[in-house]
């Protein structure tokens, strides 16, 4: 029942969304829905929810996990859209540039906000590769109104460029599924069937020289809703013109398309073919550090360096999953720690660009006298994301780095902690000068919406680089034990 | 199998989109007989009618598709694609390039087929390579639009070709979801229009 209705509301709140007129009801079902959804997630904790469909949809300890995070995700974004929504709602805006343009409407925004929600559980919950593949696409589809909310030129592009190359991405993803499935085929006598539970009791009898071309369409399909390079050019463009709720496709998006990858190399693993599939993925992640790096310096526009952050740790992710042994766990619980870090950052850097008016990082000046509240988060999340203690980052980048040097990988431990620093500089030098400087404007009152969702994200980062609790850390063993971890 | 390469030739070569959109219907319809085609070939036994996922192939990618880009190609008032990137005489070529390189690889992996897939699976990939190539090198939204759509044909008749019986639900999953995207395509394409007054790609960049 639990999953039946995890998948439903939102989906049944989106639809309804479209037709609701009162502008008032269509937020308060936002909200509710988001609770709903948190609540039923907690439930799936308790107890374990039902299967459905023959196995293909089962929340398992990983599937558990990501939807966790992203509902907690979906939570703190709606509370902060009710306040967002209600600040933008005039029509017509001028832009910097100074054209006029007017935003979609918000029965437009909302529904699709809802019905993204449902296609990521939907993600989270599909244990069949052909659901999951269709539960990606619809989380793109499901988003793409989303980045095009204000109407102008830059969000245009942004968003053609994020529906082509998400699609083409996607498109060579569902060539991956289709060449696991011819490799499943060889089996003798077994039936066609793409189900996890099922490929992982045959995986011995899998064709090996397929399985890794389809590993590897797997990777770059999904590789590219991920952001990792050199597929990830639609993020910077998407995250820096999206509103701010773009939170959500930094945390929760981009998780559900490495959970693609993740199962298959899953498979990969119980195929006896982990050694190729972990290689690859430490190359990706490795370059798509090393990418990030680059660009983080010398940005001029805080939020595409955000964006370019968010390439960072999808690197860093992948990295950890491909070293194997304790670096999994730890890769896992930095899934976890940069989603709620990049969700806070993300919302702080709304507030930002709701006073000043500007992505432009060096007009902005003095944020710590002028919006306290957000200065000071702002501030304190450039430490959590660059992993620095007391935060949660800090203790899953220092796993990870210390699974690489146990397991002799010095080179690879070298360059991470390297490329750690480049960033760490980068970043600190654009977002420190943001938070300090002279301040001549009076000081801003700001609203309670915008401010509380930040907040609480920020106090679980700093909670999870304190204590995490036993229950945390047995889910993660188990996840990380099912993808190859120690 | 032949024709479906030579209408992606075809495609390569013209530079009237109304042509193009003809093409690509002829295309989708060919490939909504697939599934029967299959059948008469190895007399597998699907779980589901062969004939009722022709007929939804059939209305998508016959009807669908090109009444929405028609539409769209109306309203943005374009008529040919005069500047790609890549001039048409090189894109012949390239394909010939591609064409060669599909079927070359399809004699390098192991197979366990019947002739049906040994004939498609290069069609199927050179058909991917068209459409990627589409992508790449035009410039209009809706040429893009266009290339995407025999991108995923290629990916359709690729999964024909290894004999693929995937459940139903999963097929309409995806002829549902790459309707939506067609969709949203075209809709953006004329917003492209109304923001710009063309719906050059190319231009789209930042300044």
């Amino acid at each position: 029942m639990i999953l039946t209705l995890l998948i439903l509301i939102p989906a049944l709140a989106g639809i309804a969304s479209f037709f609701v007129s009162s502008a008032f009801l269509r937020r308060s079902m936002l909200a509710g829905t988001a609770v709903l959804h948190c609540l039923l997630t907690a439930a799936a904790w308790v107890s374990a929810p039902e299967i459905l469909l023959n196995g293909w949809l089962a929340l398992d300890s990983a599937g558990l996990l990501f939807l966790s995070v992203s509902s907690i995700l979906f939570l703190a974004s709606s509370v902060y859209a009710v306040g967002y929504l209600g600040r933008e709602h005039q029509q017509q805006q001028i832009s910097e540039e100074g054209f006029i343009f007017t935003n979609t409407p918000e029965s437009i925004f909302i529904a699709c906000l809802q019905l993204f929600l449902s296609a990521m559980t939907l993600v989270c919950a599909s244990q069949h590769f052909g659901l999951l593949w269709v539960g990606i696409e619809a989380t793109s589809l499901a988003s793409a109104p989303l980045i095009y909310f204000h109407r102008h030129q830059h969000s245009l592009e942004a968003t053609w460029k994020y529906v082509l190359i998400c699609s083409v991405g996607i498109g060579l993803a569902l060539l991956g599924t289709l060449i696991l499935t011819y490799s499943a085929s060889m089996i003798e006598g077994e039936g066609l069937n793409l189900v996890l539970g099922q490929l992982l009791l045959n995986s011995a009898d899998l064709q090996p020289q397929w399985l890794k071309v389809a590993f590897l369409f797997f990777l770059v399909g999904y590789g590219t809703k991920m952001g990792l390079a050199p597929l990830h050019t639609w993020i910077p463009a998407a995250y820096s013109e999206a509103p701010s709720l773009v939170a959500l496709l930094s945390g929760a998006l981009l998780n559900c398309a490495f959970l693609g990858i993740l199962r298959i190399h899953q498979v990969c693993i119980a195929a006896g073919q982990s050694a190729f599939s972990c290689g690859l993925l430490v190359f990706f992640g490795l370059f798509s550090m090393a990418v990030a790096a680059f660009f983080i310096i010398g940005q001029k526009d805080y939020k595409r360096m955000l964006a370019y952050s968010s390439v960072e740790h999808m690197g860093i992710l992948s990295l950890g999953i491909g070293l194997g042994g304790t670096a999994v766990f730890g890769s896992l619980l930095h899934l976890i720690n940069h989603s709620l870090t990049k969700g806070m950052l993300f919302l702080a850097a709304g507030n930002i660009l709701f006073v000043y008016k500007t992505r432009i990082s060096s007009d902005v000046k003095g944020l710590l006298g002028r919006i306290p509240v957000t200065g000071a988060l702002w501030v304190a999340g450039l430490f959590a994301i660059t992993g620095a203690p007391p935060f949660g980052l800090f203790v899953s980048e220092f796993t990870i780095f210390k699974s690489a040097i146990t397991q002799k990988h010095y080179l690879i431990a070298g360059l991470f902690l390297l490329l750690l620093a480049i960033i760490f500089a980068a970043m600190s030098y654009i977002m420190l000068n943001m938070a300090q400087g002279e301040n001549s404007e009076p000081v801003k009152k700001e609203s309670s919406f915008g401010i509380i969702p930040p907040v609480i994200l920020f106090l679980l980062t700093l909670l999870l680089g304190l204590y995490i609790p036993p229950g945390l850390t047995d889910i993660l063993n188990s996840v990380a034990f099912i993808f190859g971890g120690a | 199998m032949i024709i479906l390469l030579l209408t992606n030739f075809s495609l390569l070569a013209s530079s009237r989109l109304d042509a193009c959109i003809r093409i690509i219907t002829f295309q989708g319809i060919i490939i909504a007989f697939l599934p029967i085609l299959t059948v008469r070939e190895t007399h597998i036994i699907f779980s589901y009618p062969p004939y009722l996922l022709a007929l939804v192939i059939l209305t998508v990618k016959g009807i669908v598709f090109p009444v929405l880009l028609k539409h769209t190609l109306r309203s943005v008032k374009v008529r040919r694609e005069i500047e790609p990137f890549v001039g048409y005489g090189a894109s012949i070529v390239i394909g010939v390039i591609a064409m060669t390189f599909s079927f070359w690889v399809c004699r390098q992996i192991p197979l366990h087929g019947t002739t049906l897939s040994a004939s498609a699976l290069p069609v199927a990939i050179f058909t991917v390579f068209c459409g990627l190539f589409m992508i790449v090198s035009r410039v209009k939204a809706i040429t893009q639009a266009i290339g995407y759509i025999v991108f995923e044909n290629g990916v359709y008749v690729f999964g024909s070709a290894l004999l693929i019986e995937q459940s139903f639900l999963v097929e309409v999953g995806v002829i549902f979801d790459v309707f939506v995207m067609v969709f949203i395509l075209g809709i953006m394409t004329f917003h492209i229009n109304r923001a710009f007054d063309h719906i050059n790609t190319a231009k789209l960049e930042k300044k």
